[in-house]
């Protein structure tokens, strides 16, 4: 009988959760918004009031989910302090369900939501792989399989952003001995106003779809289905997430760092945040002025890309690059971050040239921002901006150089642990690896001219996702499971899921290479088995199964292990860093004695201290 | 090894349970978080109207004919830029008074200044936009723009420029309006009134990317229809 009414109860605060509120909200306002704009506006404007309507309709999420319900207080003149904790009489896991102020909090439901959310991306990729296994159409349509490969894009990016603002959002209050971010309520709603972001964009598949891929370039964006004004709505309302969130971080670390922390004895992945931070807060804005810009055009009748009507489409790639390359580096950076943070722990040596990889962290940030038009040497640019882009973008070896040479002299001699976390680390640089050799070819305009748009591109891209952040990303999870939980996970399973996903990896990655290089071109849905290349093609999709059901395995371990495996004791990996010194879950405030810095955070080996505790007074 | 005294520290840690108030952050610490936090939105911001500003001069240049621009009324951008210029000056008339504890002075400078900064908004939308298509004229000076939605990429960019800081005149005129309601029920104090400085500052930052708009939209350049 308790058990069932303990369900029925779970069940209750689910469907009254923030997330169901803010569904309903959105929906409504939408809804009501449309209608009002629409009456008010006239015929040949509905597609604005639909985009106005939308627009209010994710206010209506946030109001009824209660992210804004403090706010709003504060502005009617009421003192709002932060609440902590479940609400009274509900169990600890309901924090999950509402807006929540405590960073680790925050950073959980980002990093379920991250998870979540590259499911669906993964599931959409499998659909069309499915479909380029073999040449000509069988399951899809052409409507279908660009819609599918165009969400794929954008919902995989969206669950990257997730996952960075989970990593940074439990990590870095954590690593420098802060309670809490500098603002904890705009923290909750950075992660919240992303909740509305993902239905936007999921509604544009229902919605007629749309077949731009995932960069929306006009004129095709202006022609498109309606679904694009929702993925461009979606892809906008995101980018609030983005700004917000990194300006919280980066505040967070200038101001609530421990006594003692200068900013080069900060943990390496503090440095990763910053320089990912300083990408989000400035770039983001350039691709929102992009993306305005196409709504407008789009549905009131404005020019600023038609050619026919006097615009033109290269600004439009300028302002999407300036965001877009430089966003890639937001991806990869906090992976990088993760892989110097683990390397010295598991090669128990100090990590190499700590500050040329805290530099280098800037050094790529900085490069990232005069790079952007190597995406376009096919666009029409002139030949002089060509030669320039490409020289700065092969300097963006130099930075990242200065990391691998960095990790492979950490691991030298080391006494390496081939534990879950660590083989991860290894996967990704391998992969990574991959990535950077592939990028300079892309970089160069002479090559460049004819493997752009070829699956080469996407093979290139995917070795710098999966290496630069998604096995990283996996080896942080790893890696701080038993701080978030407090339980081990089942390491057999561990090593299972990454003996089945990295070698899976360098087979799709080769497969998709060696396609691109054949001929195949990226976003066609279909092919000439003249090309030759069917063999990759059904190489690509069997490799591309084997990750989809390794990333199962691993969320199933984590389900299980919570409630299965025993506790933890306190630090499991031997770290240095202040998180591991204390209890897991980390209590409510982190740090209940405060510590300072007094030493260097990867000394292993040598027996100097890096945080002493302060004595407790009273003592 | 650290670990034996980290965890010895830890077990104390638990015996004095901290109540939440000693963990938030005091008050000069915050203040700094916030002043930090509002300028680096500040700088994001610049990439946001930097990026319109550069549209403005990417699509408004015409081929042997360098920059050029669409015939607005020099009257009426004239006015818009003087009156969000002196509502400037009652922030700071506003700010400067509460520092001084005067909360009458400091509460009729910011409603002036809302009221200005709605007076702006009515130039731009009502009368340079003309939303509800009016006509008329006083002393030979036009009331209303001509700028159609039709008329390609001068139209485009200049409202979606207008149409972007004008968004941002009207939350400043709402954080206005909000602090003046806190402070009319006796928030603020001349050592504790962040509300005040911070929406002082974010006035001034609107004003000031207005200083950029307005000779890009109403000065520089040769006309061009
Ligand atoms: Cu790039």
């Amino acid at each position: 009988m308790n058990f069932i009414r303990n369900l029925l109860l779970g069940l209750w605060y689910i469907l009254t959760s923030s997330y169901i509120k803010g569904l309903i909200g959105q929906a409504l306002f939408t809804f009501l918004g449309f209608q009002f704009l629409n009456l008010l506006l006239p015929d040949n404007l509905s597609e604005f009031s639909l985009m106005i309507g939308a627009i209010i309709g994710v206010i209506g999420f946030l109001l009824f989910a209660g992210v804004l319900t403090d706010w709003l207080l504060w502005i009617g003149g009421k003192e709002t302090p932060l609440k902590h904790g479940a609400r009274e009489g509900r169990p600890e896991w309901t924090r999950y369900l509402g807006p929540d102020v405590n960073h680790k909090v925050i950073g959980i439901q980002y990093g379920y939501t991250s998870l979540f959310v590259l499911l669906v991306g993964g599931l959409f990729a499998l659909i069309f792989r499915l479909e380029l296994a073999q040449p000509g159409m069988q399951l899809l349509d052409y409507q279908q399989y660009n819609t599918l490969f165009s969400a794929h894009g954008i919902v995989m990016i969206v669950s990257i952003l997730l996952g960075v603002g989970a990593m940074l959002n439990y990590l870095v209050p954590l690593m420098i001995g802060a309670s809490d971010m500098s603002f904890p309520r705009l923290n909750a709603f950075s992660y919240w106003v992303s909740i509305p972001a993902i239905v936007l964009v999921l509604t544009g598949m229902a919605v007629g779809g749309w077949d731009t891929g995932w960069v929306g370039y006009p004129t095709l964006s202006l022609v498109g289905p309606l679904g694009t004004m929702f993925f461009l709505l979606g892809f906008y309302i995101n980018g609030i997430s983005s700004i917000a969130g990194s300006i919280n971080v980066l505040v967070t670390t200038a101001t609530l760092r421990a006594p003692g922390m200068s900013l080069f004895r900060m943990p390496i992945f503090v440095w990763a945040a910053l320089a990912t931070s300083l990408i989000q807060f400035t770039a983001t804005q350039t691709i929102a002025v992009a993306l305005t810009l196409n709504l407008l055009e789009r549905a009131t009748g404005l020019v600023f890309f038609n050619p026919a009507q006097g615009g033109d489409p290269l600004l439009y790639q300028h302002l999407f690059w300036f965001y877009s390359h430089p966003v890639v580096y937001v991806f990869v950076l906090p992976g990088l971050g993760i892989i110097s943070e683990l390397l010295p722990v598991f090669a128990r040596k100090p990590l190499f040239g700590y500050k040329w990889i805290a530099l280098s962290s800037l050094g790529i940030a900085l490069v990232g921002f005069l790079v952007w038009a190597h995406h376009m040497f096919v666009a029409g640019m002139s030949d002089t901006l060509r030669i320039v882009f490409m020289i700065s973008t092969l300097f963006v070896a130099i930075p990242t150089g200065v990391k691998f040479f960095s990790w492979v002299a950490t691991l030298w001699e080391g006494k390496i642990e081939l534990s879950t976390p660590m083989l991860f680390v290894l996967g990704a640089i391998s992969v990574f690896l991959i990535g950077g050799i592939t990028g300079p070819i892309l970089g160069t305009v002479p090559t460049d001219l004819h493997l752009h748009d070829s699956y080469w591109v996407v093979g290139h891209f995917h070795a710098t996702m999966f290496g630069g952040f998604i096995f990283p990303f996996f080896a942080g999870l790893y890696y701080w499971y038993p701080k978030i939980t407090g339980h081990m996970y089942k390491e057999a399973l561990g090593k299972l899921h990454f003996w089945l996903m990295v070698p899976g990896f360098w087979v799709m990655s080769f497969g998709q290479m060696s396609a691109g290089i054949m001929g195949m071109n990226r976003r066609y849905a279909d092919y000439d088995p003249a090309l030759g290349i069917e063999t990759q093609q059904v190489l690509v999709t069997l490799a591309a199964f084997v990750i989809g059901w390794s990333v199962l395995i691993m969320i199933y371990n984590f389900i299980a292990s919570a409630r299965t495996e025993p506790v933890v004791s306190m630090n499991p990996w031997g770290s240095r860093s202040p998180e591991w010194q204390i209890p897991s879950p980390a209590p409510e405030f982190n740090y209940d004695v405060p510590f300072e810095v007094v030493g260097d955070p990867y000394d292993y080996g040598l027996d100097k201290p890096y945080i002493r505790f302060q004595v407790v007074a009273g003592d | 090894m650290s670990a034996t005294t980290a965890e010895h520290a830890v077990e104390h840690a638990v015996e004095h349970a901290h109540d939440a108030h000693s963990h938030v952050p005091p008050y000069h610490v915050q203040l700094k978080s916030n002043r930090m936090g509002l300028w680096l939105f500040f700088i994001s911001e610049i990439f946001l109207f930097g990026a319109l500003f550069a549209a403005r001069f990417y699509l408004w240049h015409v081929p042997g004919v360098g920059q050029t621009r669409p015939e607005l009324s020099q009257e009426l951008g004239l006015l818009a830029t003087t009156v969000l210029l002196v509502s400037s000056y009652f922030v700071f008339r506003g700010e400067t008074a509460m520092e001084h504890g005067d909360r009458s002075r400091f509460l009729n400078s910011y409603m002036m200044a809302a009221l200005l900064g709605l007076v702006f908004f009515v130039a731009v939308v009502v009368m340079e936009w003309n939303v509800f298509g009016l006509e008329g004229s006083i002393a030979g000076i036009e009331l209303f723009g001509h700028l159609g939605i039709d008329d390609g990429v001068y139209a485009g960019v200049f409202y979606a420029m207008t149409g972007m800081h004008a968004l941002h005149v009207i939350t400043g005129v709402l954080l206005l309006l909000f602090v003046w309601n806190r402070g009319r029920k006796g928030d603020y104090s001349p050592e504790r009134h962040w509300g005040v400085e911070g929406c002082a500052l974010y006035w001034h930052y609107v004003d000031v990317v207005w200083v950029f708009f307005y000779p890009a939209l109403y000065l520089i350049g040769t006309p061009w229809h």
